[in-house]
């Protein structure tokens, strides 16, 4: 049986489910939190290159590479917030971050 | 072509089970492993896709330098994953009932759609070049500002994450160089006459 492009989607829809179930199952560990938005995007990026490849459309792959890039920086600038919330706080559970509710 | 059926088979199952055991490990190191090893499998099927480029792109960009980053802010930190856990399992319901209409809208939508009949392909892949040089080609021209835009996104981010981790210390001991030009000989030998067996 040939690999359709249903195939490829089908990965990426469960990838894509994984990385919201790991939201919500590591409700207070922002790192893990950081690395299923990793996951989701990773999702992304297949679909975007499975279409590309069975449409024969290149644009696809430069999305993906985009896609990339965002998802590159996002993790630099999580992570540096991360660092210095640890430093003022002592801890990254994310259910504490409310200190500037009124 | 059965080579190419299994190879997809077994990449998309380590993928998934690697993505599972991201979510649900005990130590956070062994979550960035894991997450390595679905990037791998990521970039393998990249690779069976045709996107060469992508897929090396994934490794280096991913394993190299985001996965490094987490596994080093990981180790870092010094946090108590233990009390991080408390409540893991009372989530896991809420978390599979959200996944599990999540992904049933999902398969909604997978068995529903169809391509547009007046589909036109923007770049069709051109015969002959690989994979490297036919994305470079329309990436250097049609798409140079998109291109140079994702270039200031990561200036961006490069410049705010130093500006949010770097941060001035008070008493720290620092070399200031005027000063050091700037200091003449009188101010900086003393002539004493020491008298023996006496001392300062």
């Amino acid at each position: 049986m040939a690999i359709g492009l249903g195939h490829y989607l089908t990965v990426a829809a469960a990838l894509f489910t994984i990385g919201i179930f790991g939201i919500f199952l590591n409700r207070k560990n922002v790192i893990i939190i950081l690395m299923s938005i990793e996951l989701i995007l990773l999702s992304v990026n297949i679909n975007l290159v499975a279409f590309s490849a069975f449409l024969g459309d290149l644009s696809g792959q430069v999305f993906a590479l985009l896609v990339l890039t965002v998802a590159a920086a996002e993790a630099a600038i999580g992570l540096a917030i991360l660092v210095v919330y640890f430093r003022n706080r002592g801890t990254i559970a994310v259910e504490d971050v409310n200190i500037m509710k009124g | 072509m059965i080579l190419a059926t299994v190879a997809f088979y077994v990449f998309a199952t380590v993928l998934i089970v690697a993505a599972l055991l991201v979510v649900s490990a005990r130590n956070p190191v062994h979550s960035v492993l894991f997450l390595i090893l679905a990037f791998f499998n990521a970039a393998a099927l990249f690779v069976l896709l045709g996107a060469e480029f992508l897929a090396m792109v994934l490794v280096v960009v991913y394993v190299g330098a985001v996965a490094v980053l987490f596994l080093f802010v990981v180790m870092m930190l010094d946090i108590d994953f233990t009390e991080l856990r408390q409540g893991f399992l009372n989530y896991a319901p809420l978390g599979m009932a959200i996944a599990a209409v999540f992904f049933g809208e999902l398969a909604i939508i997978g068995s529903a759609w169809v391509f547009s009949p007046g589909l036109t392909v923007a770049h069709p892949t051109p015969a002959g070049v690989t994979n490297t040089e036919a994305l470079g080609r329309i990436l250097y021209t049609n798409y140079v500002h998109v291109f140079q835009g994702a270039g200031m996104v990561l200036l961006v981010a490069m410049i705010g994450a130093i500006v949010l981790t770097l941060r001035h210390r008070e008493g720290v001991k620092r070399q200031s160089a005027s000063a050091q030009v700037g200091r003449r000989r009188a101010e900086a030998v003393e002539l004493r006459k020491v008298r023996p067996g006496e001392g300062l």
